[in-house]
């Protein structure tokens, strides 16, 4: 028994089937929950109740870079191994990753306009969302444009692998080229209190909701291109016969 | 190797356009960017180093398709992948003949649109020392875009969707250095992110490039 036999995609099928149910009730537990907290709690000092924006804007802009990290792995696995289901996995997180990485970008604009009195200013963690968004952009119609889905699966995930070199750099390369408005890493596994339990709760909460909203998506979607991808053999068979 | 390249100069040479097209494209966006913002010095002379970087990339972008397109239509790329010469040896002659095409006669054209575009002299030196470094990554990279896209019918404007993402640290690198060189700052630093950048783009970006054409010619 190793992790291997999930990708055959019979397997994969029965448990993402029988999983499906409970991480999308654990999805919409954390979503709803951590959303509906940080909804609740008191508005802060200086940011007024702007400071909810958090809530939404932190667990988005994580999952934006974990979903390109994913795809990376996945891409590798497809390279290395030829698993299916890993390519169709990646195919299938691109436009999750795409509308996080949007709505990181919408609620931060939203954020800093009370904020920093702009909508939008070219400083390095900002740059580098619209940056990864583009990305994004650039591997989904790679992946449309390709008719032939092995070759499709093969070209973006090489794509993936440079633009994941790239897109690290120009992260890097960003911060010499301008200064922050951002505020650094307020969230910190070894530092002190920098935010008061109050909010830290309810964004773990929205943290974990997000992550397991991606899961829900990514194992329907992912899903759904395998039946595509039964069907199209199917009807290839047809033809034939 | 040798031949390869002597035979890919020389069909840029003939085919018409080859060497003249990009400098002119640069010509005319140096001609248009005054129209735009207003013929003032005050105005021009400090967008002046990131107009000429940005013109140099779209330059450099119109004519990546050449790279392949022609030669995965008459089937010769074909013969280039099953010729002795390993694909990433190939890849990367390809990659040095659009340089020589479209790079370098922009390097030397450079220095002439600075002057029209108010680029103050002191970063004049600084502006061609960057595009020296800087553009073998553009053409490296564009050789890369062009091979990912090289079966497809419309493949140009997605090139530039996924080529144009990869340009952006060159561009802020090699910008850095000339707006830097105009300022009178010290400028080592971005030339040699600059310069690493170029360098991994030539070791390892041969291999990313034949990867992406085997998996089009199969």
């Amino acid at each position: 028994m190793s992790l291997w036999e999930y990708a055959n995609p019979v397997r994969f099928m029965q448990v993402s089937g029988r999983m499906l149910p409970w991480v999308a009730a654990g999805a919409v537990i954390g979503t709803v929950g951590g959303l509906g907290w940080g909804f609740l709690t008191p508005d802060d000092f200086r940011q007024g109740s702007t400071v909810k924006i958090v809530f939404l804007h932190v667990p988005a802009a994580m999952m934006a870079i974990n979903i390109w990290v994913m795809m990376l792995v996945a891409s590798l696995i497809w390279i290395i191994r030829r698993h299916h289901v890993s390519a169709l996995a990646a195919k299938a997180a691109a436009p999750i990753g795409a509308v996080m990485t949007l709505i990181a970008l919408a609620t931060g604009a939203l954020w800093g306009q009370p904020m920093w009195g702009t909508w939008w200013e070219w400083d390095p963690r900002l740059t580098s969302f619209l940056i990864l968004f583009l990305f994004y952009l650039g591997y989904i119609a790679l992946w449309s444009a390709i008719e032939d889905p092995d070759s499709a699966a093969d070209l973006t995930g090489v794509l993936c692998l440079v633009g994941s070199v790239f897109a690290l750099l120009s992260r890097y390369a960003v911060l010499f080229w301008s200064q922050g408005l951002h505020q650094g890493a307020s969230l910190s596994v070894q530092s002190g209190e920098r935010m008061s339990h109050v909010y830290r709760y309810p964004l773990y909460l929205a943290m974990i909701g997000f992550g397991l909203l991606f899961l829900t998506l990514l194992l329907i979607r992912t899903r759904t291109e395998i039946r595509k991808r039964r069907l199209a053999a199917l009807l290839a068979r047809e033809t034939r016969a | 190797m040798l031949a390869l390249l002597i035979r890919d100069l020389r069909l840029a040479v003939r085919a018409g356009g080859g060497f003249g097209l990009g400098v002119a494209f640069f010509l005319i966006l140096s001609a248009l960017v005054p129209f735009g913002v207003g013929p003032d010095r005050a105005a021009l002379a400090p967008v002046a180093p990131g107009i000429l970087w940005v013109g140099a990339l779209l330059a450099c972008l119109l004519s990546l398709d050449r790279i392949f397109a022609l030669d995965h239509e008459d089937g010769s790329l074909d013969l280039l992948a099953t010729a002795p010469l390993p694909l990433e040896g190939a890849v990367a002659v390809k990659a040095l003949a659009h340089w020589i095409t479209t790079g370098l006669p922009l390097i030397l054209a450079a220095p002439l649109f600075g002057v029209l575009l108010q680029l103050p002299p002191a970063a004049m030196p600084w502006l061609i020392v960057s595009l020296l470094v800087g553009t073998p990554a553009l053409s490296m990279l564009g050789a890369f875009g062009a091979a990912l896209t090289v079966g497809l019918r419309r493949g140009g404007l997605l090139m530039s969707l996924l080529v144009l993402p990869l340009y952006i640290p060159t561009l802020i690198f090699g910008a850095e250095v000339t707006r830097r060189g105009a300022e009178g700052l010290g400028a080592a630093t971005p030339l040699v992110f600059l310069a690493g950048i170029t360098l991994g783009a030539l070791a390892l970006i041969p291999f990313a490039a034949s990867a992406a054409l085997r998996v089009n010619l199969r």
